[in-house]
């Protein structure tokens, strides 16, 4: 293997013991960038390094996301960490591997293929030789690069990749402290935050006593520019000054929004910056398909707000954070606060469901910021419910408007898709500020809005490129350069939008060609892996007892692979309409090549589904006047237990092909699929997201 | 003040201000740290905690309500079949929202040893979970309630 197709992780990274230690008690360390998530990902690093060293998996104990401790992996994102870090792991413990073997062997005078290794110890022939890991590791230097060129264990070999094991981390989570909430530290204040309200707002008057008579207790408001934290010992004490401070201050300057700004078709018009991708503009003739779809604005909205701790001891910041990027975050933090990186650590601590960039970053920052303040005490920061609501990122709401050339037989033969959206990424690292930045005496510059390449599976346009055979294909992008609100990465970028699009646009076709939405489908579709989840999805449904349009129930499908480079999903959903969508039950087939964990997997497929599924049926983020309106649970609701429809997913074998990233392949079939059901339900299709009642009540009029 | 109350079985005296949330008590005065802050709305079962065996929201229940009374958390159940039935049915994703659902589901297998899919679903209709676990946890109790009729600890 040459260094150019080395994963990106070792290029970074390329000392193996960065990765891999033995350790007292027979314990091997395995340290990686990625975090824990709540996606598993931790407990599938582990399979995957037990697998290649051939150690016990209860014998590898996990370090993940610690900039003193951990290689630095950048983010954990864009279902990359099995591709990426996956593959990584598997080649560093390779490497440890073929290395310490190579050594046993030459003091056994033997060759390496000679020696076996049975949980951590070496055997010739049958023989114990009296040697493992750990003991002849030392022997070793695990400090010189991997070059990738180690043998790996062939697949057909594996024995613990590919079986399904308990999740590591779950049960310290349903049974006491598991979370960054939960730490508990010498001298720890509680914090909270008076926010600005927005960029540029300043603080005209705070009644201070009103909120120390509401907080009843030790109380320090500190003040910096437009940031304003209040301290103390207690945490209700903080918790209730900060619900009184936003009681009694008086800002000026603040940026008022207008209702009009919260739907997706605000975006269409407003200054951005435009980029074409795919086949050159083409004067096709034939009969022309048009259809202009939407999503709204949608929060990630965490059941946990978001915490941070930080401590400033010897000069030395220490912050515990569950952002998905702890490098990164330690290069904001640095840059804000004007320290060297080495004067700062930044360690993951896990936190409830993520989904994307949310305001783990921001409070990081904020609990920073006191802490240089404040010295040798511990400050933990926790965002209230309606300060998470209100102030994390969101992610932008979408126009997407497709025009398909048709040919004789009904069959698209050019495909423009014209995109509208706010920037999907705008994370610290990436362009984006820290919210207690803009609200410093020099605040921070104007965010620079840019998009991911299209090479990392771009962001408005993610998915917009359809993998139906079309003679011509290409993507006018429209990014919207000045937001209503603060948009970043929501599971999925872009693609739930589009492939909504796409795949509405796909049954409107069918209809208009007189054919089965699956048969019209696998008409235009060469790609094997992608018919056959197709297939397979149909199957699980009995899609053929599909009925007529406008029954009142209905069957839709929806297909993508997930950046056109991961995961294939194909998702089939039964729904029933009344006054409201009732989703009944949902199939999934799914391919990720070889998959680590296969439970774990389905536990990743089975939630995108419902998180979709909510996504499509509940979800937006209202506005009025003075920004995110939306900032409960009762104004932002989201699916519950009596709404979850019965899920059934298939994994198709695929074990020979490289593993691919999966946690957000169903988010975009699945809205496509209900979608499409109810446009089935109903005999009229909805467009736009979500599928309110009153949506349905609009289309039933029509 | 002080205010004296029972948590899984043991009778603490906890110094607190009557009216501080029962959350708060009991995660920063007694360490218990398995009852979660989600929303200190009652909107989202997070803070979920059994008073007297019913489940009550924690995050707006004043402490000083709860003087004399029997409260039960998720660290009082750690022997409880439904943990071990939510560990087989890998019933979570982020976790954050289980030790809440735990607690009611525990209130609905006390008053109803055979519940259907219809009594879980309305048990757990005050909870919400964004990961998307949902039909795993309802699996698990449903596993967690054949195991409790085969003699594991209820």
């Amino acid at each position: 293997m040459s260094a150019t197709t080395l994963p990106l992780s070792v290029v970074n990274n390329p000392r193996p013991d960065r990765w891999i230690r033995f350790e007292p008690g027979r314990t091997v360390r395995l340290s990686v960038g990625k975090v824990e998530i709540g996606q598993g990902v931790l407990t599938a690093l582990a399979q995957i390094a037990a697998e290649e060293l051939d150690v016990g998996l209860d014998r590898i104990r996990m370090v993940s996301g610690d900039t003193g401790a951990a290689p630095d992996e950048g983010s954990t994102s864009s279902s990359l960490s099995i591709e990426v870090s996956g593959a990584s792991v598997r080649l560093i413990a390779a490497e440890v591997r073929h290395r310490v073997l190579t050594r046993v062997a030459q003091r056994l005078n033997c060759a390496p293929e000679d020696v076996a290794v049975v949980d951590g110890a070496f055997f010739h022939g049958e023989v114990p030789t009296g040697h493992d890991y750990w003991n002849f590791a030392g022997e070793v230097d695990l400090g010189r690069e991997a070059d990738g060129t180690a043998p790996r264990k062939p697949v057909a070999q594996y024995r613990v990749v590919g079986t399904t094991v308990a999740r590591l981390d779950l049960p310290a989570k349903l049974t006491g402290a598991a979370f960054i909430h939960d730490i508990v530290r010498p001298d720890m204040l509680h914090a909270r935050l008076l926010r600005q309200p927005s960029r540029g707002a300043r603080l005209a008057a705070l009644d201070e006593a009103a909120v120390r008579r509401a907080a009843g207790g030790e109380l320090r408001i500190f003040r910096r520019g437009e940031f304003v934290a209040l301290v103390s010992p207690d945490e209700t004490i903080a918790q209730r000054a900060a619900v009184a401070a936003t009681l009694h201050a008086a800002w000026d300057n603040v940026r008022l929004l207008e209702p009009a700004q919260q739907e997706a078709a605000w975006l269409v018009d407003q200054p951005s910056d435009d980029r074409r991708h795919g086949d050159p503009p083409a004067d096709v003739a034939g009969e022309v398909f048009e259809g202009r779809y939407s999503r709204g604005y949608v929060a990630h909205a965490s059941i946990g707000p978001s915490c941070a701790l930080a401590e400033c001891r010897d000069g030395h910041l220490t912050v515990w954070t569950h952002s998905q990027a702890v490098y990164p975050l330690r290069n904001s933090l640095a840059n804000v606060l004007g320290r060297g990186l080495e004067t700062i650590t930044v360690r993951h601590v896990q936190g409830p469901g993520c989904y994307g960039h949310n305001g783990a970053d921001d409070v990081a920052l904020d609990a920073a910021l006191i802490a240089v303040e404040i010295p040798d005490r511990c400050i933990r920061v926790q965002w209230r419910r309606e300060e998470e609501f209100a102030f994390e990122p969101v992610g932008t709401a979408q126009v997407v408007h497709v025009r398909a050339v048709l040919d004789a037989n009904g069959r698209p033969s050019d495909w423009t898709a014209e995109i509208w959206a706010a920037t999907h990424v705008q994370r610290p690292a990436m362009g984006g500020n820290m919210l207690a930045h803009e609200a410093l005496p020099q605040p921070a510059p104007e965010p620079h809005i840019t998009d991911p390449a299209e090479a990392a599976g771009g962001g408005g346009t993610r998915n917009a490129m359809p993998m139906y055979d079309v003679g011509a294909k290409r993507i006018v992008h429209h990014l919207v350069l000045r937001a209503p609100v603060r948009t970043s990465a929501l599971r999925g970028l872009g693609a739930p939008a589009n492939v909504f699009a796409i795949e509405c646009a796909m049954d409107e076709l069918a209809e208009h060609a007189g054919e089965d939405p699956v048969a019209y489908r696998l008409s235009i579709l060469s790609n094997q892996r992608a018919r056959r989840v197709i297939e397979r999805a149909a199957a699980m449904a009995g899609w053929q007892r599909r009925g007529q349009a406008g029954s009142g129930r209905g069957l839709g499908i929806g297909f993508a692979q997930y950046k056109n480079r991961s995961a294939y999903a194909a998702v089939v959903a039964e729904v029933e309409v009344e006054r409201d969508v009732r989703v009944n039950r949902v199939w999934c087939a799914a391919d990720a090549g070889l998959v680590i964990n296969p439970d774990g997997a389905r536990n990743q497929l089975e939630g995108g589904i419902l998180q979709s599924a909510s996504f499509t049926l509940k979800e937006q983020v209202r506005f009025d006047e003075q920004g995110i309106s939306s900032t409960d649970w009762n104004l932002y609701p989201i699916l519950r237990f009596s709404e979850v429809p019965e899920i059934t997913c298939e994994l198709i074998e695929a074990n020979d092909q490289p593993s691919l990233g999966m946690g957000e392949c169903t988010i975009g079939p699945t809205a496509a699929a209900i979608g499409n059901a109810v446009a089935h339900a109903l005999g009229t299709r909805i467009r736009d997201l979500p599928l309110t009642r009153e949506r349905i009540a609009a289309a039933l009029l029509k | 003040m002080s205010v004296a109350f029972e948590v899984n079985g043991r009778t603490v005296s906890v110094r607190a201000n009557e009216t501080a949330p029962l959350l708060d008590v009991l995660r920063n005065e007694l360490g218990l740290k398995g009852t979660r802050y989600g929303c200190g709305l009652e909107q989202c079962g997070s803070c979920m905690v059994l008073l007297d065996g019913e489940p009550v929201f924690s995050c707006s229940r004043e402490v000083g309500t709860v003087t004399g009374r029997r409260i039960t958390t998720v660290e009082g159940l750690s022997d409880h079949a439904l943990v071990q039935a939510f560990l087989d049915e890998q019933a979570g994703q982020c976790g954050y929202c289980l030790s809440g659902i735990v607690i009611s589901a525990k209130a609905l297998l006390d008053r109803n040893s055979a519940p259907g899919r219809a009594d879980i679903v309305a048990a757990l209709e005050r909870h919400l979970c964004r990961c998307g676990t949902h039909q795993r946890i309802i699996r698990a109790i449903e596993r967690a309630t054949a195991s409790i009729r085969e003699g594991a600890p209820a």
